[in-house]
């Protein structure tokens, strides 16, 4: 037998927990899926990847996993002496030292002075231990504080559609709506436009894109949402 | 012996089944699961942090199921809030759960399963248990297998399937056995095994084996119901 | 996330979703969603979902009340419907809800507990209204309310046997009339705007709510929540939006089947 054979399924299908995915020992089983004597199972919800012998399955639900270098947009939940605990969505909160700030920060300061509870951050993930504590940085360019503007959350997995091939669909809705946009690998999207108008259409097309990110065309259908919603 | 079951159905032959994913939005996973006329459905918040700290366990997620039925569930109402009998529910449940579920990614996390039970005629601790594990993998956790479960036992000296409020209430012939299973078809365990009643080994096991049977079709619908999240909405 | 957002949308006279100020989202009810139930119904606004279920119990009459039944009204916020919501007993917010509903019923005489009565000072009808949240997003009160009259309006009493015991196997010919169905509309003040049927996102930035039930341009019940207040102009102005809105939102309950 060679390896299409072994396939049991068809690349990009829908597969559930306990499906087998493939049999035999031709190919090698990776995230989201597991071995089991002769056979390759998925444990996840989601979509198969077959990419050479490996097989994977994507997840397209699910609370976010912080891997480093994401960059994440969270919500300062907690000051401690030696730094703040922000909210990113995760299963722990993540741990901003405070080394990691672009200031000095003298000891004994009033850290609620360079970030307060409930402030919304840029940052980015700098390590993820075995144990899953998270630690997140702010220096780095383009990480700030959030003033203004508007935060949505969308499925993390759905986070890669949003953005698109080499950023292209960020880009047309960007263009489309003249808001300034970031995505957050966590899921959460800051939205700033010039009008409310602008932020709703913003809002709409990323919205579609989650509920639609596995269908073909997609970059067509929302081309067509953001034109027809600028024509108004 | 009975040669008919109340509702005519054959012996080994379950309820009419539904599942449906994604009922709670703001849940990160939720299913609701119909078998004849008792519906449960079971929403997943997590996994997320674990308040007070001592709870938590820093090699793994921990999981926490609730099982709850509405009031008006039943024709005589439950009163609100949790009974023993809702918080050994709840229990089992966990126990059935846990032995396909992956937690090692989520230490000191907990993943919350929350089960209502809005129309009850029993079999509802199965159904919550379905529905559970339906919108735990909606909730991407990673999970061996899909867990399904059915009630089977013994009315009117008949070993069936899926008894429903009727036959659990049948007295004649020494009266009924319920036994509410948990079955996970890839590997063939039960990972839920409750008995009330009297029943021979011979009996008790025609009962499981049957149950089994039921189970795979009941995966079936939950595979269904999974794959249909992902099907073109809204064009 | 967005409670800076929402209030300097509110001073441009806008919101987050773009509706009008006095726009309610969708509104649907449902019935018959569980069937031990003499009557249940389900309201949906947006996104947030209530279930509502009637259960009726045999009970004595208040002495002060001998020839009358009562109601009793129960709200859980389920933890599935909002992660901000947890386990264990009814709190504030939950017991808050069933205070105002049973109100909206009680007060504004919407059941006569008169008819209620079985045997003047020995026995009556208790009627149980149990709201669940399923999904919170935002505006629960508005939904259980709704959900609550449709649940009662025709909900079926059982037939009792000779000694007055409920016959849960069947059911008679009384069924509950609602003598007014008074509706009931939560406005929100946001930065100093008044907004109707606030969504869970606007709901963090509200200062103050306020629930008014009316009914054929009365008011019948009403209900201040959060921390501050509203100026007697603000008051009048929501009254006359809630006798606008009670009009399209009665013609949405349904009866029993």
């Amino acid at each position: 037998m060679n390896e299409e054979t072994n396939l049991l399924i068809k690349p990009r299908e829908v597969v559930v927990p306990g499906q087998v995915l493939a049999k035999g020992m031709d190919n090698l089983p990776s995230d989201g899926t597991y071995r089991e004597g002769e056979e390759i199972i998925s444990n996840k919800l989601g979509l198969v990847n077959v990419d050479g012998r490996v097989i994977k399955v994507i997840s397209l639900t699910g609370a976010y996993v912080p891997k480093e270098d994401d960059i994440v947009i969270g919500k300062v939940v907690e000051i401690g002496f030696s730094g703040w605990f922000v909210d990113v969505g995760s299963a722990n909160d993540a741990n901003l030292s405070l080394r990691d700030v672009e200031d000095y920060v003298e000891r004994g300061a009033d850290l609620t002075k360079y970030f307060d509870f409930d402030e919304i951050l840029i940052a980015k993930v700098v390590k993820v231990t075995r144990f899953k504590s998270i630690d997140i940085t702010m220096k780095a360019q383009g990480l700030r504080k959030i003033k203004g503007g508007k935060i949505i959350e969308i499925t993390p997995s759905k986070v890669p559609r949003v953005i698109g091939k080499q950023g292209s669909m960020i880009s047309m809705i960007k263009e489309h709506t003249n808001c300034e946009i970031t995505v957050g690998q966590n899921g959460r999207v800051w939205i700033q436009g010039s009008n409310v108008e602008d932020e709703i259409l913003a809002t709409k097309a990323i919205m579609k894109i989650e509920s639609s990110s596995h269908v073909n065309g997609l970059t067509e259908i929302i081309e067509t949402l953001l034109k027809e919603g600028t024509k108004k | 012996m009975i040669d008919k079951r109340p509702d005519g159905r054959k012996f080994e032959e379950m309820r009419k089944i539904e599942g449906k994913v994604g009922i709670v939005k703001r849940a990160d996973g939720s299913a609701m699961f119909k078998i004849g006329d008792t519906v449960a459905i079971a929403a997943v918040h997590g996994p997320r942090v674990l308040h007070p700290r001592f709870l938590q366990d820093p090699q793994k997620g921990v999981l926490r199921c609730n099982y709850d039925m509405a009031t008006f569930s039943v024709s005589d109402r439950k009163k609100p809030g949790p009974s023993r009998r809702s918080t050994e529910i709840s229990l089992v449940t966990e126990k059935s759960l846990l032995p396909v579920l992956d937690l090692s990614m989520y230490p000191s996390s907990v993943i919350d399963v929350f089960i209502e039970i809005t129309q009850a005629n029993a079999g509802t601790r199965c159904a919550g248990i379905v529905a559970a594990s339906m919108a735990l993998a909606h909730a991407g956790i990673p999970m061996k297998d899909l867990v399904s479960a059915i009630s089977v036992g013994k009315v009117g000296g008949r070993v069936v399937v899926d008894l429903d409020k009727e036959e659990e209430d049948l007295e004649s012939f020494g009266g009924p056995t319920d036994i509410p299973i948990a079955y996970t078809p890839k590997n063939g365990e039960f990972t839920l095994l409750q008995l009330d009643g009297n029943i021979t080994k011979e009996e008790f096991i025609e009962a499981l084996k049957l149950g089994r049977e039921s189970c795979k079709q009941i995966q079936k619908e939950q595979e269904r119901a999974l794959k249909e999240v992902y099907k073109e909405k809204g064009k | 996330m967005n409670k800076d957002y929402i209030m300097s949308l509110a001073e441009k006279d806008v919101r987050i979703d773009g509706r009008k100020f006095d726009e309610y989202r969708e509104v649907s009810i449902e019935t018959g969603v569980s069937m031990n139930a003499e009557g249940s119904a389900r309201c949906k606004i947006g996104d947030t979902e209530v279930i509502v279920g009637i259960k009726m119990a045999i009970g004595t009459p208040y002495p002060d009340a001998a020839d009358e039944g009562s109601i009793v009204v129960g709200a859980e916020l389920l933890p599935m419907s909002n992660p901000d919501f947890e386990s264990g007993p009814p709190g504030k917010q939950a017991i808050e809800l069933a205070r105002i509903i049973d109100r909206g019923v009680r007060e504004s005489k919407a059941i006569d507990f008169k008819k209620l009565c079985i045997k003047e000072g020995e026995k009556c009808w208790m009627v149980f209204i149990d709201i669940y949240s399923i999904n919170d997003d935002g505006n629960l009160i508005d939904a259980a309310g709704l959900a609550t009259l449709t649940a009662l309006n025709g909900a079926k009493f059982h037939k009792l046997d000779k000694d007055d015991n409920i016959n849960y196997k069947e059911y008679g010919d009384k069924k509950v009339e609602l003598e007014l169905m008074p509706i009931t509309c939560t406005f929100g003040k946001v930065n100093g705007k008044i907004i109707i049927d606030p969504n869970n996102d606007e709901e963090s930035a509200l200062d103050a709510r306020l629930s008014i039930a009316t009914f054929n341009g009365k008011v019948y019940a009403m209900q201040k929540g959060l921390d501050r207040g509203f100026t007697l102009e603000e008051i009048e102005y929501m009254i006359d939006v809630a006798i606008a809105k009670e009009k399209e939102l009665k013609t949405l309950i349904k009866e029993q089947k």
